[in-house]
C-alpha cells in the first residue's frame, strides 16, 4: 500500500463512493415534476381499459351481459372469463403455487375481485361502459374470519374441491391451505412443560396495505407486424414479469420487452401479478392497439396486495430470572381468496422462523396454518423482507409479555437474552445462520442516549400522579431490538416460480472514463441510481457522479429478481462491487502494459494504478478507459466491460435498537410521541442521507400500522377502510421528529460489508410504537391489547382497565 | 374515480346562476371550492349532468364588517377566514375551527358557503354557524330569504334550501366574550370525532351567555341549548360543567363507524365539551 498521499483524501472526496451523503440523483426530476411513471406513458391509439368489480365478497356469477356496454360510442370489448378461457388465461399462477382467477370463473371470492374487463378508447368512456356491463349474482355465505373457515361446511374454492395435497404439503380441511413447520416441537414442548416460568399470549396482526403514492398500472403494446409485446408497468421484478408473461402467453422470451419505468413507491404492492397486468396484455393482443391499465386508490385498498393478517398464539418458557428456554409460535394465516402471497417458493410463510429474534433461544418451534377466507388475496412484504414484520412484532411482544410475568424489566430481559458478539455467526434453532452482530453495544448506546433509567423514574412519578388525580395522561416507554433478515438468495434456498434469487450488474466504461451500469434490480424510491453509482466509484475509481445507472428494462439491462425484501444492495450491490472488480482487474493489466511493468508491480490508489513504490509513476482510470479502446495491447481484449451475477452464500441480518417515548390521553385515546430514537446497524453505510431517508420513511410506516392503518371487512365481507378518509396514511403533522443514531457491524460475506436498510424501520418501528401504548398502561395490568392503536381502541383498553371511574 | 360525463357552467351573475338552476332543475348544481362536491361526483355518488362553477361571481366573495354585524360572502375561502386580520379580532373562533378543518390545500379552495351549504354531518361551519347564531341568506327565483342557521338542517345533506335558490352570506352579530372550537380527529385531513363549538360571556365573575353546539354527533350540526343553559349563571365550576355535559349528552345521537363505537363517541363528546368551555372561559 502507498503512504497516504497528501491529495489521496481530496481524490476519494472526489469519487463521492462509499459513506459520502451525495445528493439524490433522482430527486431533481421527481421534485420537477418531471418523472415518468406509467400512467405518463402514452402511445398512438391506445385504448384504456377499466374493471367491472364484485360488490359481494362471495357470489355465484350467474350471467354477465355486456350489450349495453358494447354499444356505448368508443367501447372496443368487455372481456370476461369466457373470453379469457380459450387462450387459458382465466385464471394465472399466483408466486405462492396457488392460481388466482384473472376474471371472475363462475364464482367471486372477494369484494372487488375482477369480473370484467371494459376496453375504450377513452377512460371516461371506459368508466361509463363499467356501469353499463349487467351481472346477475347470487350471493353465497361469506366467511371472513380463518378460524370459522376451517369449521366451515361452504367450500370457498370450488376449484381445488377433493384436493388434499396443495403445493405445500398436506390440506387439512377444504378451505386449508397449507401447514408450515419449522423446529422441533416435541422438545419444544417439553421445555415448556419443564420450565420455571412460561408466558402465553394470542395476538392478531391486523390486515393492513402498503400504499405507495402511485397505484399498480400497466400499458401493453403488442405489435402485430413484428411480434414483439411491449409492457411498460409498475412491477418490482421486472425480469420475473417478462418470463411469467412468456410462460402464459407463449410469446417468445425474446419477443417481449418489459419496462418498469419511475415507479412511485412499492413496498410490496408492486411484486405480485394483476389480473389488470393480463388483462392489458390480452386486450392488446386482440385489438392490436396499446392498452392501458391504471387502477384507482379504492380499487387499489381494495383489490391488490394486502400484508399481515396474521393471528399469533405464543408461549415462551424462562427461568425464574428471566433466561429464556425455549418459544413455541402458532399463526392461523389468513390469505384471502387465493393464496397470493409473494414469498419465495419454498417458505410459504415467508421468513416467519426469523422469529426467534436478537436472542439466544435453545429450542423453538413454528407452525403455520394458512386459510382461505372472502377476503382479497396479496399477502405481500409491506417493506419488509418475507413475513419479517410478523415475526419481530411477535417476538418483541412476547418479550414484554415475559417481563410482566416474572416483573422484571424489559430493557434487562432483552440483554440478558442477546446473542452475544461472540457467537456470530449464530446458529438459530429455527434453521437460520446470523452472519454479524454486536446487540448489547447497540442496546447500551440506545438506553444510554434516552437515559432510559431516567424514562423509568419518570413514568414511575407519572403513575403516582395519576393515582392521586393530578394529571389525566400516561406515559409509555416502547422497547425494540430487531433483526432482520434481508437479501434473498442464496439460489439454493430461494426462488420465485423457479428463478433462483441471484442478482446482477453489468457495467461499461466509456473511451473517456465515465461509466454506465445496468443491475437486475429496479428502484421504487430508494435511490439506486445515486447509492450503486457509489458503491461503483470505490470499485473503480470513477467519480459516482459519471457513472449513470439504470434498471428496469429487461431489453438492455442483465436479469435479475427485483427489489423487495431489501435485496438490492446485499444481491444486487454485491454483483455491483464484483463486477467492479473484474473491471479493476482488467484495468490492472492494461495499467501495468502502460507503466510498462508487470502486472504484479501496480497497485490500485483510489482512481489509479501506480507502480508499487513509485506513486508518481501512474495511470488513471480515464487513461486506463482510454487506452482500452484506443491501443492494441497484446493478449487483452480492446473495450473495458464486465458482467457479475452475484448468489449471495447467506442472507445478511441488519439489526437496531429503537426506543419510543408516548404519552397517552386516557380520556381521548390520543397518544402522543414525545421522542423516537433509532438506532440502525446496517454494516457498511453506503450513504449516510439515504440511510437516514429511508429510516424516516419506514418509521412513519410503522407508524401508521401500529396506530391505526388497517384494512377492516365487515360481516358481509365489505371493506371498511376503502378510501384514505379511513385509511390511515400519516402526513409530516403526526409523525414525530426522528433521532437517528447507527453502529456500524459489516456483514462478514458481503463484498463491502453491507447489509440492506429501508425496511429495517419498519419491521423494528410498529412493535415500538406498539409498545409504547401497552407499556402506559402496563402499571394497571394491561398484558396486551391488539394493533391498530387508534383513539378508540387506546379509549377501550382504559376504559377497560377501570381508568375512566 | 371517475366521474360521468357533466356539462360546465361558468356564469359572471348570480342570476345567471339561477336562470340555469331554473333550466335544469335536479340536473344542475352549483359548484363552490368543489372540494365536497367533486370527490362525490368521482364516486359516482352524486350524478351532476350540469355543472355551475361560482368562482367568477364577485358579489358572493368578500367579508364585510359593520359595526358589529359580520358578513361573509358563500365563495370566501376557509383559508380567507384564517389570514383577514379583522375577522380574526371580530371573531376569533372562525380561524380557530377554519385552522381545523382539512389541511391548507383543501382551505385555499374549499369554501364558507360550500360548507354550510353541503349538509355533511362532519362538516365543520355548520355548527359553528349554529353557535354564532347566524342567519343564511338565501337567493332563489322569488328573491332572497334569511334562514337561521340553527333551523337550516333537516338530516344529514337535507337542508331547507330549495334546489333553486343559492346560499349567498351568511351573517351574524360579532360575538364577545370568551370563545374554543375544540375538535378531536384522527389526523389532518380527517373530519371530528367530535367537534364543540363555544361562545361564553361572563358578568360578574359569572356566565352571562353560553352558546354551545356540536359536530359530527348526529346527522345534523347540535346546537344544545340546555348545554348553554346549564352553565348560565353559574362559575362555570367543575359542577356546572358536567350539568352542561349531561344536558349535550342527551341532545346527540352519534352512530359507530370507523372513528369508534357509540359509547367512545359519547365520551369524547363530554371531554371535548368540557376542554372547550374551560377554553372559553379562561378567555371571558
Ligand atoms: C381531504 C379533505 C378533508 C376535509 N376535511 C374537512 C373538515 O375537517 N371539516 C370540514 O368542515 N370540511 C372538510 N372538508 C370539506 C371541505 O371543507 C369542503 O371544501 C367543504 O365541505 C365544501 O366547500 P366547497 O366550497 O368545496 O363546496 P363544494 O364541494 O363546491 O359544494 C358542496 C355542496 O354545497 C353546494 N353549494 C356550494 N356552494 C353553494 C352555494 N353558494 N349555494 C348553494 N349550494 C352550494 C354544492 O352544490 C354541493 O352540493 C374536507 C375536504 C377534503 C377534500
Amino acid at each position: 500500500m502507498n503512504d497516504l498521499t497528501p491529495d489521496r483524501e481530496e481524490r476519494s472526496a472526489g469519487l463521492k463512493g462509499l459513506g459520502c451523503s451525495r445528493k439524490r440523483v433522482e430527486d431533481a426530476r421527481f421534485t420537477q415534476g418531471k418523472g415518468n411513471y406509467v400512467d405518463d406513458v402514452k402511445l398512438p391509439g391506445m385504448l384504456h381499459g377499466d374493471f367491472v368489480r364484485s360488490p359481494y365478497a362471495h357470489a355465484r356469477v350467474v350471467s354477465v351481459n355486456k350489450d349495453a356496454a358494447l354499444a356505448l360510442d368508443g367501447v372496443v370489448a368487455v372481456l370476461t372469463a369466457e373470453d379469457l378461457a380459450p387462450l387459458n388465461l382465466h385464471w394465472m399462477p399466483t408466486l405462492a403455487g396457488d392460481k388466482q382467477m384473472v376474471l371472475a370463473d363462475g364464482k367471486v371470492l372477494f369484494q372487488g375481485q375482477e369480473v370484467a374487463f371494459v376496453v375504450a378508447r377513452d377512460r371516461y368512456v371506459a368508466a361509463d361502459a363499467v356501469e353499463l356491463v349487467e351481472v346477475e349474482y347470487e350471493e353465497l355465505p361469506v366467511i371472513t374470519d380463518p378460524f370459522e373457515s376451517l369449521k366451515s361446511d361452504v367450500v370457498l374454492r370450488e376449484d381445488l374441491a377433493g384436493q388434499t395435497e396443495g403445493p405445500h404439503g398436506p390440506r387439512k380441511h377444504h378451505n386449508h391451505i397449507f401447514t408450515w413447520e419449522q423446529g422441533d416441537e416435541t422438545a419444544t414442548n417439553q421445555v415448556l412443560d419443564d420450565a420455571e416460568v412460561v408466558a402465553t399470549e394470542s395476538m392478531y396482526y391486523h390486515r393492513t396495505h402498503p400504499c405507495p403514492l402511485e397505484t399498480c398500472g400497466s400499458v401493453a403494446s403488442m405489435d402485430k407486424v413484428n411480434g414483439k409485446l411491449t409492457l411498460w408497468g409498475t412491477f418490482q421484478a421486472p425480469h420475473v414479469v417478462r418470463t411469467v408473461a412468456s410462460l402464459l402467453s407463449g410469446i417468445e422470451e425474446h419477443n417481449i420487452r418489459v419496462i418498469s419505468p419511475d415507479i412511485g413507491g412499492g413496498f410490496g404492492n408492486k411484486v405480485g401479478v394483476y389480473p389488470g397486468y393480463v388483462c392489458s396484455i390480452v386486450a392488446s393482443i386482440v385489438t392490436g392497439q396499446p392498452v392501458k391499465w391504471v387502477e384507482d386508490r379504492m380499487e387499489n385498498l381494495m383489490s391488490t396486495a394486502f400484508a399481515r393478517d396474521y393471528w399469533m398464539t405464543g408461549k415462551i418458557a424462562a427461568t425464574k430470572d428471566g433466561k429464556i428456554t425455549g418459544l413455541h409460535c402458532h399463526v392461523t394465516a389468513d390469505h384471502g381468496g387465493f393464496d397470493a402471497c409473494a414469498d419465495p417458493t419454498k417458505f410459504p410463510a415467508g421468513f416467519m422462523n426469523i422469529c426467534t429474534g436478537s436472542y439466544d433461544i435453545p429450542v423453538a418451534y413454528l407452525g403455520v396454518d394458512g386459510v382461505y377466507t372472502n377476503k382479497a388475496p396479496g399477502g405481500v412484504s409491506y417493506r419488509c423482507s418475507f413475513r419479517v414484520t410478523e415475526a419481530v412484532y411477535f417476538i418483541e411482544r412476547m418479550i414484554e409479555v415475559l417481563a410482566i410475568e416474572l416483573d422484571m424489566d424489559a430493557a434487562e430481559l432483552r440483554r440478558i437474552n442477546f446473542i452475544k458478539k461472540e457467537q456470530f455467526p449464530y446458529q438459530s434453532a429455527l434453521g437460520w445462520e446470523y452472519d454479524s452482530g454486536d446487540y448489547h453495544t447497540a442496546w447500551d448506546k440506545a438506553l444510554k442516549t434516552v437515559d432510559y433509567e431516567g424514562l423509568r423514574k419518570e413514568q414511575a412519578d407519572r403513575v403516582e400522579a395519576f393515582k392521586r388525580g393530578e394529571t389525566r395522561k400516561l406515559m409509555g416507554v416502547g422497547l425494540s431490538f430487531f433483526t432482520e433478515i434481508v437479501g434473498a438468495g442464496p439460489v439454493k434456498n430461494c426462488d420465485i416460480l423457479g428463478m433462483g434469487m441471484f442478482d446482477s450488474c453489468e457495467i461499461r466504461i466509456h473511451p473517456t472514463g465515465s461509466a454506465i451500469a445496468r443491475l437486475g434490480t429496479i428502484s421504487q424510491g430508494q435511490g439506486h441510481a445515486t447509492t450503486f453509482a457509489q458503491i461503483l466509484a470505490s470499485e473503480i475509481g470513477i467519480s459516482a457522479d459519471n457513472i449513470a445507472i439504470e434498471e428496469g428494462d429487461t431489453d438492455t439491462a442483465p436479469y435479475g429478481l427485483g427489489t423487495y425484501g431489501s435485496r438490492s444492495t446485499p444481491v444486487a450491490g454485491a454483483a455491483a462491487a464484483m463486477a467492479g472488480r473484474k473491471i479493476r482487474a482488467k484495468a490492472q493489466m492494461i495499467a501495468a502494459y502502460l507503466l510498462e511493468v508487470h502486472d504484479d508491480d501496480v497497485e490500485f490508489d483510489v482512481d489509479r494504478f501506480a507502480v508499487k513504490g513509485a506513486p508518481e509513476r501512474f495511470k488513471t482510470m480515464k487513461d486506463i478507459a482510454y487506452a482500452a479502446y484506443n491501443q492494441a495491447i497484446p493478449g487483452i481484449e480492446p473495450g473495458l466491460e464486465a458482467v457479475s451475477y452475484y448468489d449471495p452464500p447467506n442472507m445478511t441480518y441488519p439489526f437496531g435498537a429503537y426506543v419510543c417515548v408516548m404519552d397517552i390521553d386516557v380520556d381521548t385515546g390520543v397518544p402522543e410521541i414525545r421522542r423516537f430514537y433509532a438506532l440502525d446497524d446496517c454494516g457498511t453505510r453506503i450513504n449516510p442521507m439515504i440511510i437516514e431517508g429511508q429510516v424516516h420513511g419506514g418509521l412513519t410506516e410503522a407508524l401508521a400500522v401500529a396506530l391505526g392503518q388497517e384494512i377492516s371487512y365487515d360481516k358481509m365481507g365489505n371493506v371498511k377502510t376503502g378510501t384514505l378518509m379511513d385509511f390511515f396514511l400519516p402526513t409530516a403533522w403526526e409523525v414525530p421528529n426522528y433521532e437517528t443514531d447507527h453502529t456500524v457491524t459489516p456483514s462478514p460475506h458481503h463484498p463491502i460489508g453491507a447489509k440492506g436498510v429501508g425496511e429495517s424501520p419498519h419491521v423494528g418501528g410498529v412493535p415500538c410504537f406498539s409498545n409504547a401504548v401497552q407499556d402506559a398502561f402496563r402499571a394497571f395490568g394491561l398484558r396486551h391489547t391488539n394493533m391498530p392503536h387508534d383513539h378508540w381502541r387506546i379509549w377501550q383498553t382504559a376504559n377497560d382497565l377501570g381508568l375512566h371511574e | 374515480m371517475i366521474p360521468a360525463a357533466f356539462d360546465y357552467y361558468r356564469p359572471k351573475d348570480v342570476e345567471g346562476v339561477i336562470a340555469l338552476l331554473q333550466e335544469h332543475g335536479d340536473d344542475a348544481r352549483v359548484m363552490a371550492g368543489g372540494h365536497s362536491l367533486i370527490p362525490m361526483m368521482k364516486l359516482r355518488m352524486a350524478e351532476v349532468p350540469h355543472l355551475i362553477d361560482l368562482q367568477d361571481i364577485a358579489a358572493l366573495k368578500g367579508i364585510t364588517i359593520d359595526g358589529d354585524t359580520i358578513t361573509i360572502g358563500a365563495m370566501v375561502t376557509q383559508h380567507e377566514l384564517i389570514n383577514h386580520d379583522g375577522l380574526s379580532a371580530a371573531a376569533p373562533i372562525l380561524s380557530e375551527a377554519a385552522l381545523q378543518i382539512a389541511d391548507p390545500q383543501v382551505r385555499y379552495m374549499g369554501t364558507v358557503g360550500g360548507n354550510i351549504a353541503n349538509g355533511d354531518p362532519g362538516n365543520d361551519m355548520p355548527g359553528l354557524m349554529q353557535c354564532l347564531d347566524a342567519q343564511i341568506e338565501l337567493l332563489g327565483p322569488e328573491g332572497t330569504r334569511k334562514v337561521a342557521a340553527r333551523e337550516y338542517y333537516e338530516a344529514a345533506y337535507m337542508t331547507d334550501r330549495e334546489d333553486d335558490e343559492v346560499l349567498i352570506s351568511v351573517r351574524f352579530a360579532a360575538p364577545t366574550g370568551g370563545y374554543s372550537y375544540e375538535k378531536q380527529k384522527r389526523k389532518i385531513g380527517d373530519y371530528a370525532t367530535a367537534a364543540a363549538a363555544v361562545q361564553i360571556t361572563k358578568a360578574e365573575g359569572r356566565v352571562a351567555t353560553a352558546s354551545i353546539a356540536m359536530t359530527n354527533l348526529s346527522d345534523v350540526p347540535v346546537w344544545s341549548e340546555d348545554a348553554g343553559d346549564a352553565l348560565v349563571g353559574t362559575t362555570c365550576d367543575a359542577e356546572a360543567m358536567k350539568a352542561a355535559v349531561a344536558a349535550m349528552l342527551g341532545d346527540i345521537d352519534p352512530t359507530e363507524d370507523n372513528r369508534g363505537p357509540v359509547a367512545f363517541k359519547r365520551h369524547v363528546a363530554g371531554i371535548i365539551l368540557t376542554r372547550a368551555i374551560t377554553r372559553a372561559w379562561d378567555r371571558a
